[in-house]
């Protein structure tokens, strides 16, 4: 099958390609970038004018809970809700049940994704067993079976000598150790973030310092190992001083941050709303301007959106009570066109490459490119569309939202995976209309 | 006359017209406390019912026998024994208790932000009667309530409270109340039981008790758990009592004519050396007295049906 993307804005961040352009796309593949290409016989021609044509985003961080908690959210839902979304490539976290630590696991998930899947989903896999911090995964079966990067991500590591061996152990395979940094003898028994809000609310709080300990400790580590680590949900001020430095050092550290802990402070859980709860938690306004900061010059390598679906009964109730986390797929592009690009706090070209090549070469996927013979995988954007957040109308099985109402403008309308649409543009309007 | 509001969740929401409104309320209720049939007909097929997820004797006490003066039906549900204990949520159980039609739901529970969850979710008036660290609303207007009385005015009073803020919903209370009237509020305790960023709601903090209550107009002395000690939030209850206890020698470091206050129930010893406790400057039981008539008033303001005839 071969598609030609007729007189669209063309960004490809890896070439810095920034034109009006048409895209060919051949046997799953780019084929070519051009001006008023010549549409073979056969061929699809879409006329996306006026629209912006990307590499396909990918979400590098996304529970998609199969096995053990379809309840929440299946790979066939998950990987439509990513289309919807935008993303043509989901990883997705190891915390299922049974933990994706050993081979079989991995294949079923892999084996389901390629059955069920309408996005390309690659596995993470456990750092240790059970994700009880313990003892290693089989790390090396799991690579070979296809596992893309390994993370306990749900829950920290803290033993630092387990954790370095971890990290010494993964060097052959290539692939990052992903690093949920959350010292748990400091956070304690927490429910938001620490600051003047949690003590209004009297809502026990971690401190911002939760978090820096163990990006500092694993700074360390991946300087003593030379390991890859990346910083999941990277969320404080601190955080992102730390791994400046660490950078600037030449340290082998990457790092993502969601679009919750760009748009959203502590002040949005006043109402103790549970679809403001998630692990690391929303932080204090100076944290949210730092983490923008940081994306912007790239001290932040991807946007990811910690897509952790939740059944309503665990999202409803108390406070303290509620689980960790928020969906993210469906809302994570739209959200940030319209508050971050349109409000002109990041520049359009910067947010795709986030996106794209910027997940895409930490994660060393494929994607993320528009060169000839890169996969076929595109998101086309509409910067005028208009939209409202439906949680009703969510493709995951989930409704855990906090920008529920949000309105605005600026979304995905197309998300083409290997040459081939996976959501066409009335259906991504209709996930938000 | 009738509050506008439907519920009373906490004191940052209300204002100062309106805790005028049950300060002005509750003094008339006080008088209900000397007859000898203590029963008014003002609520007289109301029916209030007492939700206790947390074990509490005092404020559940309180609001029945508030509720039962104003001649309300009162039921108390308490979460052992009960759905609760089989799994049911907090909402469920909500909803199938607004099923039965009250008209006023009395709620205690450990969780902060369960009171305002009730209140967004059920049609009848919600009365926070203490929800985890968060707030206590009615504690704190009965201690205005005590202080009025004792100090014939609000306005300009110094208080000092003594404690473990960081845990203590009766301060955030007591803190937001007493601003609103006009009074200058100090927290003393050690560093690692006051809250984050205290200063931010408007309060001096104090780390030396001597210092902190030498000025003041009222001490308020907090309840000290004693898992705070197994958090190593302090080293023993031995050490908070010499550090941080009332006794009758630091008693000597405040003003003549101060009120020493306590939201019960005292750590003798602890917090409160037993003398102190039983001196001429503790008002405690005028506090527990008071405690009825400010739920009275506050079941009258939200439930109280115009043209119902008044205490």
């Amino acid at each position: 099958m071969s598609l030609l993307l007729r007189n669209g804005r063309v960004i490809d961040p890896a070439s810095g390609v920034d034109a009006v352009q048409d895209v060919y796309l051949a046997d799953g593949r780019v084929a070519r970038l051009g001006k008023s290409l010549r549409a073979p016989a056969g061929v699809t021609v879409v006329d996306v004018t006026g629209k912006v044509v990307c590499p396909g985003f990918i979400d590098i961080h996304v529970h998609l809970r199969e096995p053990g908690y379809e309840y929440k959210e299946t790979v066939a839902s998950g990987t439509r809700a990513a289309a919807a979304g935008g993303f043509t490539a989901v990883c997705c976290m190891a915390n299922t049940m049974p933990v994706n630590d050993n081979r079989a696991v991995t294949d079923y998930i892999l084996a389901k994704a390629k059955v069920e899947g309408v996005v390309r989903v690659y596995a993470i896999g456990a750092v240790t067993r059970g994700l009880k911090g313990q003892e290693l995964a089989e790390m090396a079966e799991q690579a070979e079976a296809g596992c893309v990067a390994f993370s306990d991500d749900g829950k920290c590591v803290n033993d630092a000598g387990l954790y370095r061996r971890a990290m010494e152990y993964a060097l052959p395979f290539g692939t990052p150790i992903i690093s949920h940094a959350e010292d748990g003898c400091l956070a304690g028994n927490w429910a938001m973030h620490e600051g003047f809000v949690s003590t209004e609310l009297g809502l026990a709080g971690q401190p911002s310092a939760a978090e820096d300990v163990m990006v500092a400790r694993d700074i360390l580590l991946a300087e003593l190992t030379g390991a890859h680590v990346h910083i999941a949900h990277l969320s404080t001020a601190g955080a992102v001083r730390l791994v400046r430095d660490a950078k600037a050092r030449g340290v082998r550290v990457t790092a993502e941050v969601t679009p919750h802990h760009l748009l959203l402070t502590d002040e949005a859980v006043r109402d103790y709303d549970p679809n403001t709860k998630m692990a690391p938690p929303l932080r204090g306004k100076r944290d949210a301007e730092a983490v923008l900061e940081a994306l912007a010059d790239g001290t932040i390598d991807c946007v990811a959106t910690d897509h952790a679906p939740h059944a309503l009964t665990e999202k409803e109730g108390e406070f303290a009570a509620a689980a960790n986390g928020i969906v993210g797929l469906e809302t994570a592009v739209p959200v940030l066109l319209d508050r971050l690009v349109r409000t002109g706090r990041i520049d359009l070209p910067t947010l795709v490459a986030r996106l794209s090549s910027g997940p895409a070469r930490l994660m060393n996927l494929p994607g993320g490119s528009l060169a000839a013979g890169a996969p076929a995988d595109i998101t086309v954007l509409d910067l005028e569309h208009a939209w409202t957040v439906r949680p009703s109308t969510f493709r995951s099985r989930s409704r855990n939202t906090p920008f529920s109402g949000w309105t605005g403008v600026g979304a995905p309308v197309m998300t083409i995976v290997g040459g081939v649409p996976a959501v066409s543009a009335g259906d991504a309007a209709a996930s938000r209309a | 006359m009738a509050w506008k509001r439907k519920d009373l969740v906490s004191m940052q929401d209300v204002e100062a017209a309106e805790i005028r409104d049950v300060l002005d309320t509750a003094e008339s209720m006080r008088e209900i406390a000397t007859r000898e049939i203590k029963k008014v007909p003002t609520l007289r097929g109301k029916t209030v019912v007492n939700l206790f997820y947390e074990a509490s004797t005092r404020t559940r006490t309180s609001f029945e026998i508030a509720g039962k003066w104003l001649s309300a039906d009162v039921v108390n549900f308490s979460s052992s024994g009960s759905s609760a204990e089989k799994g049911e949520s907090l909402l469920d159980t909500a909803k199938n208790i607004e099923a039965m039609s009250p008209d006023v739901v009395v709620v205690r529970h450990k969780a902060s932000g369960a009171p305002a969850l009730l209140a967004r979710q059920l049609k009848c008036a919600v009365v926070n009667a203490g929800d985890g660290a968060h707030e206590h609303p009615t504690q704190a207007l009965l201690d205005l309530l005590t202080i009025r009385q004792k100090k014939g005015h609000l306005e300009g009073l110094n208080v000092t409270i003594v404690g473990d803020v960081a845990h203590s919903r009766v301060a955030r209370s007591d803190i937001h109340g007493m601003r609103k009237m006009g009074m200058t509020v100090t927290v003393a305790g050690p560093p690692t039981l006051i809250p984050a960023a205290c200063q931010e709601l408007g309060v001096k903090v104090s780390h030396r008790l001597e210092e902190a209550i030498a000025h003041a107009d009222v001490v308020m002395m907090l309840r000290l758990q004693h898992e705070r000690m197994l958090a190593g939030l302090i080293p023993s209850l031995r050490e908070y009592a010499r550090v941080w206890g009332l006794s009758l020698d630091k008693l000597r470091h405040c003003r003549p004519d101060v009120l020493i206050m306590h939201p019960g129930p005292v750590n003798r010893g602890v917090e409160l050396a037993p003398e102190v406790a039983d001196s001429q400057y503790s008002v405690i039981l005028d506090q527990v007295a008071n405690g009825v008539a400010v739920r009275m008033a506050v079941l009258f303001l939200l439930a109280g049906s115009a043209g119902s005839a008044a205490a």
